[in-house]
């Protein structure tokens, strides 16, 4: 259960990028965040696991406070929350197995990550995650060689070794070509189906949202504007999240004279 | 009819730029007048230079093969010198390239330490340095192979802090957010994004130590250079001629395996 | 690939970076070999060592603070430096034009080609030092030695690296001018020359620099400068003299660096 309250995130003193925004997420759910560019989207996945330091509000996952944790509270915390990244973050010149096994580094002693002499159910884990998304037999490859689709699943493999509470995956599928991006996406759903795993995705292409989530949330200039199932996204909720550029938004703002109503 | 003729004259470079060539022409110009005017030349020896070094030429053949034993021990003396720097330097040069680069610095004052180190050690040439620990601990390989390898240090971490400043910053992210501590993210994210720099910059580093080892011996810190000045100082021409030739073959051989060290490892 | 097995063992370990393990450990065996043999041939006076950091001590303290007020004799050696850096960049880039043109393959005949490889071979193997010392035994001491040693120098940087971009240029401007009729010495002048000295300028101001630093040490071995300057204040334990000629050297360097940095990022 991943619970948000009131989130706020300012970069210096500028306009603030989140503006006190609410959101529940009750296990096991696949959720989509859609919303245009700049709507920020990317940042409010950031501020659950502290890539970016939220300004104010409240993140809790599973009764966890996860604002006010210091360094190595962060550490541990950030261990149960598992990323997958648009542009995979894989390390190129490491083997698959190696990349997959980073999501276990918060859990390994040191000499063990530096000699590559990685536990026996670690190993036997990532097999099995790696025979489930079908990219076993690239163990020894580097990350490098794949294609787009296969080092997508090298990077939900790796989140999913840290067995994780919660996965956020920040355009999952926007560089990959449309078959490869659609596997992922039935992935993920499966995945979360079977790990009883709540999905936290930002998404862009909407057709997806409403294909492979039960729930879809808007996000338009740091709030949430819409929340419900891919029937309830008709065509003037599309209009609500979609239609003005974010920089007339913040003009508005700016001016005082934006007003809009909560969902 | 003329006048159109004459408009349609052709010039390579508009007129500011031929003002900045002219400018930087009679900037050259004054350096060396300049400089030729005021050097503190005898002129005479000038016109006798050729001569001279005809003459120094004409002296070194046939070389003189009989001390070649020794020469080339002082050879592997100097390829040692040139190893054993170059490897101890590319170990301390990576803590250094470590707090020397902007983004895995700890804070701003090791930042500034750290360049401190790279910019005295890169300032100083070896030979000065070669001055400076001959002083201290005596003529030998010892003050030979320190002074290499402070020289080294700024080369090197210069250039590996260079390429840690270039990094893919998102491997780093992603395994932040898997909960890795700072020197697991180093290990894994760092490390191997630097590793193809590390040992090209080692392999560039060993084969111009290899050249500088060469004239150590001329401040007295060991290696070929010691028994080159021994022979010019007592006027042995010929044994002058074969140490320079083994020199040749040393620095040629020392590409050759830098060359093919390069193939193979990157 | 032996995936297969590793799935029913279920064991993993790193491909090793060597695939063949008698190469991967007799690499690993002989480095080790050399290394302690490397170490044991050094000479160690131990006792000569340990004296060395109160020596060190006694240097330090001596050059602490530096001192400057010989500041004339600073500021002539190193013009003097200046001079000899200025005139052996410009003859070493004269020189390096028709070396490059003799030592790049598709322009030169075989045995010209062999002759201009074998002056750069010579010239760049030669540490500056080495060439200086023979010059100074030649010439006598002083800034001669010094700017012949640097010309060979420059040569051999120089004209290695202009007879590399010799030999990359387009060859269709060749084949245009020599269909016009254009003699040989022509054709090096109008097809070629052009499409190398835009390289040419980057590489003066680069080697200028370089001599600037190479100056500073050659006049340890006699062949004028800073360096000899800085040579007799060592020569004589003026050690707060030598330090502050190092730290001049130091500066200048830097300088030199920054400043033939930005005239090449700006003539790109």
């Amino acid at each position: 259960m991943l619970r948000i309250r009131n989130l706020v995130k300012r970069y210096g003193n500028g306009e603030p990028v989140l503006r006190g925004l609410d959101l529940d997420v009750p296990g096991e759910s696949v959720v989509s965040i859609i919303g245009a560019s700049g709507a920020g989207k990317s940042t409010l996945l950031r501020c659950i696991n502290r890539l970016v330091e939220p300004s104010e509000g409240s993140i809790e996952l599973n009764g966890l406070e996860l604002t006010r944790l210091k360094r190595e509270e962060l550490r541990k915390a950030r261990r149960r929350i598992g990323m997958i990244f648009q542009g995979f973050n894989l390390v190129d010149r490491l083997t698959v197995m190696e990349n997959v096994q980073c999501g276990r580094l918060g859990y390994l002693p040191y000499w063990r990550a530096a000699l590559r002499k990685y536990p026996a159910e670690d190993i036997e884990r990532a097999y099995h995650l790696m025979e489930r998304v079908g990219i076993a037999h690239y163990a020894n490859q580097r990350a490098d060689a794949l294609s787009g689709g296969e080092r997508q699943r090298v990077g939900v493999v790796r989140a999913l070794m840290q067995q994780p509470e919660i996965l956020l995956a920040d355009e999952p599928t926007a560089s990959l070509d449309p078959v490869s991006s659609r596997q992922i996406m039935e992935l993920l759903q499966s995945l979360s189906q079977e790990l009883s795993l709540p999905v936290l995705i930002n998404i862009h292409n909407v057709a997806e949202a409403r294909e492979y989530t039960q729930r879809i949330v808007g996000m338009r200039f740091g709030k949430l504007i819409f929340d419900g199932g891919p029937d309830d996204l008709d065509q003037s909720a599309m209009d609500a999240v979609y239609s003005g550029t974010p920089a007339a938004e913040r003009q508005e703002a700016a001016a005082g004279s934006w007003r809009m109503a909560t969902s | 009819m003329s006048t159109s003729v004459a408009e349609r004259t052709w010039t390579r470079y508009t007129p500011a730029q031929r003002w900045r060539r002219f400018a930087t022409l009679m900037i050259v110009v004054l350096a060396v007048v300049w400089s030729v005017e005021s050097i503190d030349i005898i002129w005479p020896w000038v016109w006798d230079a050729p001569a001279q070094v005809g003459d120094l030429f004409s002296r070194m053949v046939p070389p003189d093969v009989s001390r070649l034993d020794a020469i080339l021990w002082a050879l592997v003396e100097t390829l040692n010198i040139a190893t054993i720097a170059t490897f101890a330097a590319v170990l301390l040069s990576l803590p250094i390239a470590y707090i020397a680069a902007q983004n895995t610095t700890p804070n701003r004052f090791t930042l500034w330490l750290g360049r401190f180190i790279l910019v005295s050690s890169r300032s100083v040439n070896t030979l000065i340095w070669a001055l400076l620990f001959v002083a201290i601990f005596g003529p030998g390989v010892l003050a030979g192979i320190i002074a290499i390898m402070f020289r080294s240090l700024g080369f090197l971490g210069k250039l590996l802090g260079e390429a840690i400043e270039e990094i893919d910053r998102r491997p780093v992210e992603a395994l932040e957010a898997t909960g890795a501590s700072r020197a697991k993210v180093v290990l894994y994210a760092i490390v191997p994004q630097v590793v193809p720099t590390f040992f090209a910059v080692s392999i560039l580093r060993w084969d111009i130590n290899l050249r500088e080892s060469t004239v150590l011996g001329l401040v007295g810190a060991g290696g070929i250079g010691v028994i080159l000045q021994g022979a010019i100082d007592t006027l042995a021409w010929q044994i002058v001629a074969t140490v320079l030739l083994a020199i040749i073959v040393l620095v040629v051989l020392g590409e050759l395996v830098a060359a093919w060290l390069r193939r193979k490892v990157i | 690939m032996s995936h297969a097995e590793h799935i029913t063992t279920r064991t993993w370990r790193k491909p090793p970076f060597i695939a063949n393990p008698w190469l991967r450990w007799g690499l690993v065996v002989g480095f080790v070999v050399y290394a302690i043999w490397a170490v044991s041939t050094l000479p160690f006076d131990i006792e000569r060592i340990s004296q060395g950091f109160t020596r060190a001590a006694r240097i330090f303290s001596g050059a602490v603070p530096p001192n400057f007020s010989r500041y004339e004799l600073l500021i002539d050696g190193f013009l003097e430096s200046l001079q000899i850096a200025i005139l052996a960049t410009l003859l070493g880039l004269a020189l390096s034009v028709p070396i490059a043109f003799m030592a790049a393959r598709n322009v030169a005949a075989k045995p010209i080609y062999l002759l201009g490889r074998a002056i750069i071979i010579v010239a760049r193997s030669f540490h500056p030092v080495i060439v200086a010392i023979l010059f100074v035994k030649a010439v006598g001491f002083g800034p001669v030695a010094g700017i012949l040693t640097l010309t060979l120098y420059s040569i051999g940087f120089v004209a290695k690296m202009l007879a590399e971009r010799i030999e990359e240029i387009d060859w269709g401007q060749v084949e245009a001018l020599r269909a016009s009729g254009t003699p040989y010495i022509g054709v090096l002048q109008f097809a070629v020359l052009p499409q190398v000295m835009p390289r040419q300028i980057g590489l003066a101001i680069y080697q200028l620099d370089s001599n600037l630093r190479a100056s500073a040490v050659v006049g340890i071995v006699g062949a004028g400068g800073i360096g000899a300057t800085l040579m007799n204040a060592f020569g004589r334990y003026d050690y707060d003299f030598a330090l502050a000629i190092t730290l001049v050297i130091i500066g200048v360097i830097l300088i030199s660096e920054a400043v033939s940095g930005r005239i090449r990022r700006n003539i790109g």
